[in-house]
């Protein structure tokens, strides 16, 4: 029998809340099929449960925890993990809390040998980071999930078998009160690194492991600095290995530091030496204060990717499909994108809006993510924990050069997690006018946010679905107008979006949403003249742009991007 | 200072690829290939006067650091 943890974890800032474990009706005899149950209730199986809900779907999230995460673990979240955030509707509570940044500093040798900052954009809406622990972050998605009449959260449950079959697959539950079979026409496996799913199926990743081992520990202090990303290469209490510091909302401060060569976890860990560590990386910060440690645990490097993330009925997502280095933030940052992709192709495949091999286009757009992300990770990596003898001798006359010499800065660049582009995909039309736009998102990138008054955005205007952005100049042209009501009747749900400089009635008549766009400035970030087009994918990703399409031609799109063959 | 002439995506090949090629040579025999190596690009670059410029930028900041 599966017994979890019911007293409240140890936090010296964070009142955990023990989650009751409420009996099923499986428990009892009940049979059914769920349309979707999600392994795991970490921010990926939260944020993937509440898209299924924007889609219609309802889901069932098993737990084995009856609280949220055990220390503060993922503690960055990007622009575009906040703008999936949003877009799942419960960015507020985020906002409120979570500290914005946008400047990383690095240091060597008491000097600063490289600055960054993260680019901004006037017309975006998030900054490129915003700081918050991994327990604000899964409670504030639970009290959404609880808000959902689609969603059922079971706590202190365990899958502890998997059985594939043709059209369902069937899990073992193992609960406080007895275990259980629950079966489930899809399966979304979101149960973290150290998945269960992926042991159960004897599923194996690909890539490499990196020697080295990194303590994290989390302090309460008093730090008169702002929320930006430090690193200090070689500091004098630690030769050749590096540290990292990062401020977290309630006075909550993130060291990070690679551990000496030889040296165990165990001994990292002793109390003593850890205090005396966190003292000496204060004394480096300048501002040697007392602290209180409420967390610390040591983690290795890793650029592990399983190969395909759909097994049968099973759906791999975030830690449990990928294991990424942390160095650029990618771990929740880049299962937000995964969940993201996942969530609107599952809801279509489980509606009969599309079938089941548009989730082949997920493993395939998403394990090019991961394995663009382990290329790029592993920069970062070899030079945070250089692999050999000449990987650190290197790293060493790089960080030399680097106190006068600017040509070598920029291999001190962080590489932080970014949106990606689903250039090659099977979903974007190839009759399209992508390559004749002057500018603007090319197909497979991610819509451009536009600032369209104080606190509003483009993406605040966006509903569930795909997008059909159409831009018109005084008056919608016959042909575009013919075009916005024969696209009304999709099989997909379709939003119309028209940009204009001066909405008419006819306009609203036409489009789901009309949109003013006075100084042309959302025009401007698109590149659009009045008649062009781009049709988004539920993700945001434009999957088609034209100078001036026909209804067939949008219908053609639509189709390519749910994955039904071209008529 | 020394001014910039290869991209970043470039200078990260050239990272990786001197990084292997000291692993791939025994350690006691690192010092003899470098000092090769700097022998062969100084004669690519062809200019006395710019090796001088080069032999005094990787001089800088070697050693311990500087007593605090």
């Amino acid at each position: 029998m599966h017994q979890p943890e019911t007293t409240p974890r140890d936090s010296i800032w964070y009142t955990y809340r023990v989650f009751p474990f409420r009996r099923p009706a499986e428990l009892d005899g009940a049979e059914g099929m769920q349309p979707v149950v999600v392994v795991g209730a970490g921010p990926i199986g939260l944020v993937t449960a509440l898209n299924l809900a924007r889609f219609g779907v309802p889901s069932v999230v098993l737990e084995a925890e009856q609280q949220v995460s055990h220390g503060s673990r993922a503690i960055v979240l990007t622009r575009r993990s906040m703008e999936i955030i949003q877009q799942a509707g419960v960015a507020a509570p985020f906002l409120a809390k979570g500290l914005p940044w946008s400047d990383g500093r690095s240091f060597f040798r008491g000097q600063e040998v490289y600055r960054m900052v993260l680019p901004h954009d006037a017309d975006d809406r998030f900054m490129p980071g915003l700081n918050l622990q991994q327990q604000y972050i899964e409670q504030y998605l639970v009290e959404a999930v609880q808000r959902s009449p689609l969603i059922e959260l079971r706590w202190g449950s365990k899958v502890v078998a998997v059985q594939q079959h043709e059209e369902h697959a069937v899990l073992r539950v193992d609960t406080p009160q007895g275990d259980y079979d629950l079966r489930a026409a899809w399966v979304v496996a979101a149960d973290g690194g150290r998945s269960a799913m992926r042991r159960l199926l004897g599923l194996r990743m690909e890539g490499r492991a990196y020697a080295g081992n990194f303590v994290i520990a989390d302090i309460r202090a008093d730090l008169p600095m702002p929320t930006q990303r430090l690193c200090y290469f070689d500091p004098e209490w630690n030769p050749g290995n590096n540290v990292l510091v990062h401020r977290q909302p309630d006075g909550i401060w993130r060291l990070d530091f690679r551990l000496p060569e030889g040296e165990t976890a165990e001994q990292a860990l002793a109390p003593a030496l850890l205090a005396e560590r966190i003292d000496r990386i204060l004394a480096m910060v300048g501002h040697p204060v007392p602290w209180q440690l409420d967390w610390a645990t040591v983690y290795s490097a890793s650029t592990l990717t399983l190969g395909e993330f759909v097994h049968g009925r099973v759906c791999f997502t975030g830690d449990a499909a990928h294991l990424l280095p942390i160095f650029g933030v990618r771990g929740a940052n880049t299962g937000l994108q995964d969940c993201e992709n996942l969530a609107w192709k599952l809801a279509f495949v489980v509606r009969g809006l599309a079938p089941p091999a548009l989730l082949t286009t997920y493993s395939t757009e998403r394990v090019a993510a991961a394995r663009e992300i382990c290329e790029e990770g592993g920069k970062s990596t070899r030079f945070m924990t250089p692999p050999s003898a000449g990987f650190r001798l290197m790293r060493d006359a790089v960080l030399s050069l680097a106190l006068e010499q600017d040509f070598v800065r920029d291999l001190l660049h962080w590489r932080t997690s970014r949106p990606h582009s689903y250039h090659h995909s099977p979903l974007n039309s190839f009759l399209d006018d992508d390559a004749r736009f002057g500018g603007g998102p090319a197909c497979g990138a991610t819509l451009q946010n536009v600032k369209l008054g104080e606190d509003d955005f483009l993406f605040d205007h966006l509903g569930s679905g795909f997008h059909l952005l159409a831009f018109a100049g005084a008056t919608p042209s016959a042909e575009q107008a013919t075009m916005l009501r024969a696209v009304r009747d999709q099989k997909a749900p379709l939003v119309r979006v028209l940009v204009a400089p001066q909405p008419t009635a006819e306009m609203a008549a036409l489009a789901d949403v009309v949109l003013a766009d006075p100084g042309g400035r959302i025009a401007g970030r698109y590149a659009a003249r009045p008649g062009a087009a781009y049709l988004a994918r539920p993700d945001l990703h434009v999957c088609a742009r034209w100078l001036s399409p026909g209804a067939a031609q949008v219908g053609q799109a639509l189709a390519t991007a749910c994955g039904r063959a071209a008529a | 200072m020394i001014p910039k002439k290869l991209s970043t995506a470039e200078l990260e090949a050239v990272y990786d690829l001197l990084s292997d090629a000291i692993d791939a040579v025994p350690q006691d025999q690192r010092e003899v290939f470098l000092a090769k190596l700097a022998l062969v690009l100084a004669n690519m670059v062809g200019s006395p006067g710019q090796v001088a410029a080069a032999v005094k930028a990787a001089a800088a900041n070697l050693g311990p650091r500087p007593a605090d």
